[in-house]
């Protein structure tokens, strides 16, 4: 496949803007002595041969990325890659090797205790795989959890909650325990707890893998609709590509605990950064990933004058009825200028190499 | 793990497979054959010498020296400042509080024929307490057993009992709940704190039951000290554990919203524990009734008093009626505490069948109830002094003493034939063996045991205890009571393996065995003796009994858990392939248990010890004799001491070494 080199101002980080999250060489090793290994000849062997040599397990490898205001970033990776150890470091339930985190211009990793608890109770709130919801709490009990820890009153507590309830959609279970719900309406508790602090970012940890495949799609355009309700920034983990692919604004991809690529779906599956990544992506269908910038050639001189245009980040899938109709090429436009130009040849491409 | 995962994992991040190394073979068989052998054949040429046994009056030096240590004691306990000053007082003030609780429940006041609150105030307030932890049906069961403490004629005994071992209970929970929070939340006290555990766990109570004498003499403050250090272990472990296993992702679930570590602790840990602490209050106040009632030994209060009576008279009616009381007590204890364990999960999830309101205004009648009761029973010599019209233990004693007689005599061959058969088949051999060996065959003979199994460690561990048996000038006592415990564990050990894989296997032999074993476990351990010696006399034999019941419960059930810890996926795959119960028992299910098998060895091993102990004084004689005369015979104190040391390395000895076994069986 012809792929495009990737520009740089293609990836949506507005620089102008303060990043809400910002993570700088963030390293973890677990292990005895982990902190004598960063900056030393160890740190560049393999996590394999590190952990043969010194005992210590590189978890997380100098890990660098920001994250936009209102941006769903997600982290993806094989088992064992380090995205928990990654997003658990990000608010220092795991407290990382070396690196730092600032989050909305604060340092989180400079922060002492107290200020540490504040940073949790309010600013970044965490939606867990296996849920770790109280068993001897009701759902609104667990929901309010966060807002008693930090000392709200019992009516705004109760009110609060009440909303929450309301938008997981889960009225009428206010009363219930946890053994008595779902899987998915556990997670759905478990969602509102995070959201019930009002929190700028909200964390989750695989948070649909514990669900069946249908529960685990309700749950997904759940989060979409909140996203578009509460416009939460996001960093969500998660080891299914296709989930990755239908909720990242961006994506960030991890092997044995180092970044492999990040970028936008379109440009994970266009332009793999290397095999690994490569065979990640080989099952996706890509016309519904590609949009026509990975598929157009540049246009010839006088080249498809006067076809019908279509917009450069239009999904293949969706073009490829409007390209086959027309006769001969597409324009494909961006920022009303003509940036080449697509056939149903180039179409054909895509959509024909998913059938092998 | 799902359809819709469109994940290949590259070939580049597959694992390596770790090196796998082979374990050396052992050749366990036939070193330890060869041990035998060469045991054997010292046996054969020297028995008889160097078997250090020493009569039973004879005192050594270190004996003297100990009674010697005694009478320095007594003598300080007027004028010294840490003997009078501080054991001294500390003794006088538990006793008062006992005497005090004693004039105020079980024995007359000063002034009174009758104490302070009789019989009909204490019923009540017995059953008030029992429905406010536990509701109804503890509480009527609490009434009735209460009314049995009367109606069988030993009220005060009964209620002596009693306080002997709620206060133990609330000294342990006001002790050990904290120091089992501290442990659970800080790793440096677990760190200090377990190993002391494991030492008072490993211990056989008898052992340091001495120490307790000669520090504080005989009476209820030694009995308090003596309960609580026995039943407090339970308590911290079962606490720790309790809060330790709270699922470590609810903890950082409220990690991550932000927690102190007190809200930690008061919100998320300890209401998630509570059912598992209440369940260590329970474990811990049958642990307390059992050494309260061992403590009949140094003169403590309660009913103990009255089956060591009937022990030492060999009337087994006499014994039966309290040991009987006993078994009342125990269930009180275990019922309430369970219901109270089980109602504390309903309770924190709100699921109750009245509401708060409506329980607080039963709860307030019934303390109305309750002072009236006090009140008559206060002014009233009817409801004060247990109506004696009512008394039928002593009919019951001889009702049980006639029905022992008849069923002991018609199963009498039978009973003298197991005797017989264990005896000449097995016990006496191998006390020939062990005791008739020189020592100096015997310790090489042990330590090359131990190394065979176990490896280095036990090993060195063997070698330290058998250092101390020698030192403290017992050897002969100590090895005449590994030979009862060797025998009665190798028993426990077969009839653990028969009912444990039928209990392990059939859901239907298991629903009516479990509870037969669960009412036994409560049972405290010197009650066994009664019927034990009902049956076989006072004799090494009655010992051995009392111990195959005491232990096999625990062993029994470990085996079947194990069997039944089995994996399905195994069992199943064994059986599609066609083999027999037995093959699958054989070669599928025991092997697979083994680490269950070894740790139901090892703790059989244990209660076995601390049960031969005690049938000392029934006729095993040895170590446990020898402790039990220490605190009957003045001059003998030393000696029990001594005693108390040899069991305490003996203990140690076994247990380490069943655990490097078990160890080595689990991997
Ligand atoms: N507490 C720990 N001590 C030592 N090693 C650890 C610890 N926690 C994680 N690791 C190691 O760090 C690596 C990354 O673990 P992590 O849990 O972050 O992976 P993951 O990508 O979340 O995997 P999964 O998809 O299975 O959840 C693994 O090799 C793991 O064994
Ligand atoms: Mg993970």
């Amino acid at each position: 496949m012809s792929a495009p080199t990737i520009e740089p101002g293609a990836v949506r980080t507005g620089s102008a803007v303060e990043p809400a999250l910002r993570v700088d060489s963030l390293w973890k090793i677990f292990g005895n002595r982990a902190d004598k290994v960063i900056g030393t000849e160890d740190a560049n062997l393999t996590r394999k041969q590190l952990q043969e040599k010194t005992g210590c397990v590189m978890a997380v490898k100098d890990v660098s990325f920001e994250v936009a205001p209102g941006e769903v970033f997600v982290v993806m990776g094989l088992s064992g890659s380090g995205k928990s150890t990654l997003v658990r470091c990000l608010t220092r339930l795991i407290e990382p090797t070396a690196g730092s985190v600032v989050m909305n211009g604060e340092d989180v990793t400079a922060a002492d205790e107290g200020r540490l608890r504040e940073l949790r109770r309010r600013h970044a709130a965490m939606v867990f795989q296996h849920f770790g919801l109280l068993p001897h709490r009701s759902v609104r009990d667990n929901i309010s959890f966060g807002l008693e820890v930090r000392g709200t009153g019992r009516a705004e507590r109760r009110k609060r909650a009440q909303d929450m309830v309301d938008l997981v959609g889960l009225s009428g279970y206010e009363l219930s325990y946890p053994d008595q719900l779902s899987g998915g309406m556990q997670q759905r508790v478990g969602l509102a707890r995070a959201l019930a602090g009002d929190p700028d970012l909200l964390l989750f940890d695989e948070p649909f893998s514990a669900l069946d495949p249908l529960i685990r799609r309700d749950m997904q355009n759940e989060v979409i609709r909140l996203h578009h309700e509460v416009g939460k920034t996001m960093v969500f983990i998660t080891h299914d590509l296709a989930e990755a692919l239908k909720l990242g604004d961006r994506i960030l991809i991890m092997r044995d605990g180092e970044v492999v690529q990040v970028g936008t779906p379109d440009e994970v599956v266009g332009a793999p950064a290397d095999d690994y990544v490569k065979d990640f992506v080989s099952d996706v269908p890509k016309s519904h990933v590609l949009t026509l910038r990975w598929v157009m050639r540049p246009a010839r001189e006088g080249e498809a004058d006067g076809a019908p245009a279509l917009p450069a980040d239009t999904i293949v899938r969706e073009a490829a009825r409007s390209v086959l109709a027309a006769e001969g090429p597409v324009r494909v436009i961006e920022d009303d200028r003509v940036v080449g130009v697509v056939d149903d040849e180039d179409i054909l491409r895509v959509v024909v190499a998913e059938e092998h | 793990m799902s359809s819709t995962l469109t994940v290949a994992p590259a070939p580049a991040a597959k694992e390596e497979q770790p090196r796998i190394v082979e374990a050396p073979k052992r050749h366990t068989g036939l070193k330890l054959l060869v041990v035998l052998a060469v045991w054997a054949v010292g046996y054969f040429l020297f028995h008889d010498r160097d078997t250090l046994a020493r009569p039973f009056v004879q005192l050594n030096g270190l004996d003297r020296w100990f009674n010697h240590i005694r009478d320095v004691i007594q003598a300080a306990g007027q004028t010294n400042w840490f003997w009078h000053g501080v054991v001294g007082n500390f003794s006088d003030f538990v006793n008062s509080v006992i005497g005090w609780l004693q004039q105020l429940f079980s024995q007359p006041a000063a002034g009174r024929p009758v104490p302070q609150v009789g019989w009909l105030g204490v019923l009540a307030i017995l059953g008030w307490i029992a429905y406010a932890m536990a509701g109804l049906r503890s509480a009527i069961l609490v009434l009735v057993g209460t009314l049995l403490f009367g109606v069988l004629g030993y009220w005060g005994d009964s209620v002596d009992m009693l306080i002997v071992t709620l206060l133990s209970v609330l000294v342990s929970m006001a002790v050990g709940i904290p120091v089992g929070i501290a442990m659970a939340r800080r790793r440096w006290v677990s760190t200090v704190v377990t190993p002391i555990l494991d030492a008072m766990q490993t211990m056989p109570s008898f052992a340091y039951i001495p120490f307790f004498f000669v520090v504080f003499g005989p009476g209820a403050t030694c009995a308090i000290m003596l309960t609580v250090v026995y039943s407090i272990p339970p308590l911290v472990r079962i606490t720790e554990h309790g809060l330790r296993s709270v699922a470590a992702g609810t903890v950082e679930a409220a990690g991550s919203l932000g927690v102190t570590r007190g809200q930690l602790l008061r919100k998320v840990q300890l209401p998630m524990a509570r059912r598992t602490i209440v369940l260590g209050i329970n474990q811990c106040s049958l642990a307390a009734l059992a050494m309260a009632v061992i403590a009949a030994l140094i003169n403590g209060p309660g009913l103990g008093p009255d089956v060591l009576a009937g022990l030492t008279n060999l009337d087994v009616g006499q014994g039966a009626v309290p040991g009987l009381l006993i078994v009342v007590v125990a269930i009180m204890l275990d019922r309430t505490t369970t219901a109270a364990s089980e109602r504390s999960e309903q309770h924190s999830r709100g699921e109750r069948r009245m509401s708060r309101r409506a329980n607080r205004i039963v709860l307030g009648a019934g303390l109305v109830v309750v002072a009236a009761a006090i009140y008559f029973s206060h002014f009233y010599i009817q409801a004060a002094q247990f109506p004696s019209a009512l008394d039928v233990g002593s009919q019951l004693a001889d009702g049980i003493n006639q029905v022992t007689n008849t069923v002991v005599n018609a199963i009498d061959t039978l009973t003298l034939a197991f005797k017989n058969v264990i005896s000449y088949g097995f016990l006496n051999p191998l006390q020939g063996l062990l005791a008739d060996t020189p020592w100096w065959l015997m310790a090489p003979v042990l330590l090359a045991i131990s190394w065979v199994l176990g490896g280095l460690r036990p090993l060195l561990i063997t070698l330290v205890c058998e250092g101390v048996i020698f030192g403290v000038g017992l050897w002969n006592d100590t090895m005449i009571t590994l030979t009862t415990t060797v025998v009665a564990t190798v028993l426990v050990m077969i009839v653990a393996l028969v009912l444990g894989v039928w209990t392990g296997r059939s859901r239907r032999a298991d629903a009516v065995i479990r509870p037969i074993l669960d009412g036994f476990q409560t049972i405290p351990p010197f009650v066994y003796l009664v019927p034990a010696l009902a049956l076989f006399g006072a004799s090494r034999f009655t010992a051995i009994v009392a111990a195959l019941a005491y232990a096999a419960p625990i062993s029994v059930k470990l085996v079947a858990d194990g069997i039944r810890g089995v994996s399905p996926a195994t069992v199943e795959a064994a059986r599609a392939s066609g083999i027999t119960s037995w093959q699958m028992i054989r070669k599928v299910q025991l092997p697979m248990s083994r680490s269950s098998i070894a740790l139901a060895a090892n703790q059989g091993l244990l209660y076995v010890l601390s049960m031969v102990v005690i049938g000392g004084m029934v006729g095993a004689g040895s170590l446990g004799y020898i402790v039990y005369s220490g605190f009957t015979q003045y001059n003998l104190l030393g000696k029990g001491l001594a005693a108390g040391i040899a069991l305490t390395a003996l203990g140690i000895l076994l247990d380490r070494s069943a655990r490097a076994v078990a160890d080595r069986s689990g991997t």
